[in-house]
């Protein structure tokens, strides 16, 4: 395995856990610890490796996966939210709202179960790109980690 | 016109740490390890499915060119060539509670699935394999699976 192989898979390994513990409180820190690399370094490196920084990444899981849970659950959009890990409906729904262009209760009563697996709705109904969203998220330390050059 | 699949190529970087892995922690087996010279034909399957096999592959030169097989190692150490096979079992959470005693990477907890209860894992080079617990026996289809299907239907 070359540097550069090695690096994609401890980038992947954090990647991975942003997708198994997207509703704990993470942060650069510690996913930067499960790329062994700085937390500088490791946000540079996870944009390179797959094209939006790992901020953005949980962000688009968390509201992933809230969709998945207002199309097949019963659940308030309060309930929904924490379970996506976020900590606050406000922030849930301003950003659910950026990132999808409806609120989560439009969005609910538009939308059905999709009839497939789900490993492949996470994989592909993860929101691709739209306006740059604030995620008020400051507990995730991405903002305060210096990214130089 | 066919009769099975008997043989599925999985990319992998290294040989001997795939099988370290396939057969030290997954329990597949070798059932053929040639060296042609050119390339070593390796091949492993599960004992309980002896006719269908996984071909370890290492991608690079002389079948593909340095730097077509750097550009498939990429992609394979990023997770971006996919997923290398789906496993059944008749324990999905034992399995789970088994390999991650031994160290193996899960992408995914055992979770509820409407066909029965699945989890994932990463090979040691990025590949996902898929486990997945089906249902047994028949599975009732409900008045609100049926809504769920028109509904589908209707808005697709």
């Amino acid at each position: 395995m070359s540097a550069a192989e090695d690096a994609n898979r401890r980038l992947l390994r954090a990647r991975d856990a942003i997708d198994r513990h997207f509703a704990a409180p993470l942060d650069v820190p510690a996913l930067a610890r499960v790329a062994l690399m700085s937390p500088a370094h490791f946000i540079r490196q996870f944009k390179a490796a797959f094209g939006e920084p790992p901020h953005r990444y949980l962000q688009r899981r968390r509201v992933e996966r809230a969709m998945a849970l207002l199309r097949d659950s019963a659940w308030t959009i309060t309930e929904v939210s924490l379970a996506v890990g976020f900590n606050s409906t406000g922030t849930f729904s301003r950003t659910f709202k950026a990132v999808v262009g409806q609120s989560p209760s439009t969005y609910r009563g538009r939308s059905q179960p999709l009839p497939a697996p789900d490993c492949v709705v996470r994989a592909w109904t993860r929101p691709a790109a739209r306006a740059v969203v604030a995620t008020g998220s400051s507990s995730f330390g991405e903002a305060a980690v210096p990214t130089g050059p | 016109m066919f009769n099975a699949i008997t043989i599925t190529a999985v990319p992998v970087l290294d040989q001997d740490d795939a099988l370290a892995f396939y057969v030290g922690k997954l329990g597949f087996k070798v059932t053929n390890d040639v060296d042609m010279g050119f390339m070593r034909w390796l091949t492993i399957a599960l004992p309980s499915d002896p006719e269908r096999h996984l071909l370890l592959e290492v991608p690079g030169p002389p079948a593909l060119s340095e730097e077509v097989g750097s550009q498939v190692r990429d992609l394979l150490t990023k997770g971006a060539l996919g997923l290398a096979c789906v496993l059944t079992t008749d324990d999905c959470r034992k399995t789970f509670e088994d390999l991650s005693g031994k160290g193996v990477e899960f992408t995914q907890d055992p979770t509820d699935q409407p066909y029965g209860i699945d989890c994932a894992l990463r090979d040691p080079f990025g590949n996902q394999i898929r486990i997945t617990q089906p249902h047994q026996g028949p599975v009732e289809i409900t008045e609100a699976d049926k809504a769920r299907w028109r509904a589908g239907a209707e808005s697709s």
